[in-house]
């Protein structure tokens, strides 16, 4: 691992990287299950090299921003590093935001280049028309026949030789911008974080005195590159470190399966969602066993968690795990989930099967992670302790210690871009105000509650969160399941007569399939009893659209209670309490 | 290649992997439901094809594609 603190940029940094991990495998892209891209370390700094130099041909110099738009590909970290070099800034957009949005994003970044794929870049007619000012335009795989554009290029990696040389990188000062970062808040206008070298540099030397990875690990990048967990482990830290980024083009379970199982995955950062997917998987592979075996394992699971309760032992549990872990990745050795409430239970079972789940919480308004586990011990049940360098505080806590997370770094961003009130409103006096609840237990370790601002008061004067509801109905049978008081959907809506439009506690749930809602109701029922008086839901509606979700799988609350209070009836509402 | 060689190759080649009768196959089917096969089966196809025409066609080219037109309209475009 290169030590960061002598650097004073990331481009900086990832030059050195090149150099001194040349002979590694820098990127390795399977499109399905053929090997699109296998580059080392120097070839990627090639393929950077000849980037930056199409770069400073349209004008990119030191401040100038660079927009990507591209799912995750080896031409991602290659562009994002030919960024850096010419010392420009970039401007992450997330692919899976739809044409019209991304260009809102571009154009409110300022950027005057943009490098997408072609199926991202389909969908962008302003950037197409021209309309949208762009001094250039870098198109990846468009077909052999559509024509681009005048101020578009075709770009391809896996060209370059290296026989052009190099252009000498432009180097930054610490405070200055590296990147502009559209956090997943939804509605209003666009809030651009912006982060600085610092940030950045100073969340990999925090992040890797407690997770350091190695030469011959391979992280395998999912979530969204331009999300902050991906961008640090699967770009910055990873390179910093000598490892292996590996990516899959189909995002089909199959293939990802595929990657993880044949293609020695040892780390990779996953929202909550994805190891819920897994834990099926795992369930479904120790099914297909014997009874007698599947005792055996059970068996094996309780011998490891025995033998781990005071760190993670590796080499025991991948002797002892095999049949299982050979069923999800027999390489992994760790996978960093966040994003989202984690199911303790979960994450326990997978850390007794020998793949330590470590849960972190962070924001992007503060470089990736705040807090994080550290497995020493295992703990599932917090977001872990603060991280060196980060000073936490919970204010204007209630009775029971529940208040407001305030943090303080050097992670800390800058601010919003060219929004002077939201960043007064996030930044005081060099602290920041996350927005979350939370409290802290007497080890340190900081436990989330829920957002304030889907904080509910109920008549009682008790504070509720619909994210602790939630998760009291994880693992509930249905496909999504969501908490909202009913306040907050239909404001001032009361019925005569119904106790169900007061305000109260209502579940969304999408019931799978074709299955009834009346299938889930007992569970439900159940589950809603073991539950304090207080945080009991009142009804549940059934709701067959897919919830819209961020880019790290959040629902997307606003946007979901818009739609219910456009569309969803209130006499569908069947009520639970009782 | 012509447009019916095209689409002659691709319904040989789907016959092939999934073991049905050529003759029973029209360009206009819905290959999920006439090979009665999922969309990870598809994919698998998809591969076998690129294999044969030597090319490369995203994920993101096959949305919302279900019959063998479909499928050769999207390999015609990359060839």
């Amino acid at each position: 691992m290169i030590p960061p603190e002598r650097y004073g940029s990331i481009g900086e940094l990832l030059l050195d990287a090149m150099l001194q991990f040349k002979t590694e495998t820098a990127l390795l892209e399977f499109s399905r299950k053929r090997t699109a891209h296998e580059l080392s370390y120097l070839q990627t700094k090639r393929e950077a090299d000849a980037m930056a130099r199409k770069l400073a041909d349209a004008g990119i110099e030191a401040g100038s921003r660079v927009a990507i738009a591209m799912s995750n590909q080896a031409a991602w970290p290659i562009a994002a590093m030919a960024v850096f070099f010419r010392g420009a800034v970039l401007v992450p957009i997330d692919y899976k935001l739809d044409g019209p949005d991304q260009q809102k994003l571009i154009a409110h970044s300022g950027a005057t280049v943009l490098v997408t794929e072609y199926g991202e870049w389909r969908e962008m007619a302003k950037v197409k028309s021209g309309e949208l000012a762009l001094t250039k335009v870098f198109v990846t795989e468009p077909p052999p026949r559509e024509e681009l554009p005048a101020n578009h290029e075709l770009w391809t990696i896996g060209e370059a030789d290296g026989s052009t040389p190099a252009l000498p990188i432009v180097r930054r000062e610490r405070s200055d911008l590296a990147t502009i970062v559209y956090s997943s808040g939804t509605g209003g206008s666009p809030k651009g974080c912006m982060l600085t070298h610092d940030n950045y540099l100073e969340q990999f030397r925090t992040l890797s005195e407690r997770f350091p990875q190695e030469i011959g690990d391979r992280f395998f990048s999912v979530l969204p590159s331009n999300h902050a967990i991906d961008f640090m482990s699967g770009f910055v830290g990873a390179f910093a470190a000598g490892v292996t980024v590996v990516h899959q083009r189909s995002l089909r379970p199959e293939l990802l399966r595929w990657v993880l199982q044949e293609k020695g995955i040892t780390h990779m950062a996953i929202v909550p969602l994805l190891l819920e997917a897994f834990e099926r998987r795992l369930d479904e592979k120790l099914e297909e066993r014997s009874t007698v075996e599947q005792a055996l394992v059970e068996g094996l699971r309780q011998v490891n968690a025995a033998f781990t309760l005071d760190k993670p032992r590796a080499w025991l549990s991948n002797k002892l795990m095999k049949p299982v872990r050979d069923g999800l990745g027999p390489d992994l050795k760790m996978l960093f989930c966040g994003g989202a409430f984690v199911d303790p239970k979960r994450a326990r079972r997978f850390y007794e099967l020998g793949v330590p789940v470590v849960i972190g919480y962070g924001l992007t308004e503060a470089g990736t992670v705040l807090t994080v586990n550290d497995l020493k011990p295992f703990r599932a049940d917090s977001v872990g302790s603060p991280l060196d360098g980060v000073e936490l505080e919970v204010r204007g806590a209630d009775a029971s210690g529940v208040g407001e997370v305030w943090v303080r770094g050097r992670t800390v961003f800058a601010g919003y871009l060219d929004d002077p009130e939201q960043t007064a409103e996030a930044l005081h006096d060099g602290w920041l105000k996350t927005g979350d609840q939370g409290y802290l237990d007497p080890s340190g370790h900081l436990h989330l509650v829920g957002r304030s601002k889907n904080m509910i008061v109920t008549a009682g004067g008790k504070n509720i969160y619909p994210e602790d509801i939630e998760s009291a109905f994880e693992g509930l049978d249905c496909e999504e399941m969501v908490v909202f008081a009913t306040g907050y959907v239909w404001p001032g809506s009361e019925r005569a007569g119904s106790d169900l439009t007061k305000e109260q506690l209502v579940a969304i749930v999408r019931p799978k399939g074709e299955s009834p809602l009346g299938d889930l109701l007992d569970d439900l029922r159940k589950r809603n009893r073991s539950l304090p008086d207080f945080k009991r839901i009142g009804g549940v509606l059934e709701w067959s659209e897919e919830f819209p979700r961020t880019a790290s799988m959040k629902v997307k609350r606003a946007q979901l209670a818009e739609a219910l209070r456009e569309q969803a009836k209130l006499d569908a509402l069947v009520e639970v309490q009782a | 290649m012509k447009r019916e060689d095209l689409l002659k190759t691709l319904m040989t080649l789907a016959a092939k992997r999934f073991e049905r009768d050529l003759a029973e196959l029209q360009p206009s089917d819905d290959f999920f439901a006439k090979l009665g096969i999922d969309s990870f089966q598809a994919m698998e196809l998809m591969t076998d094809l690129e294999d044969e025409f030597d090319v490369e066609v995203p994920d993101y080219e096959l949305q919302g594609v279900t019959t063998f037109d479909g499928l050769a309209d999207v390999l015609e475009r990359r060839l």
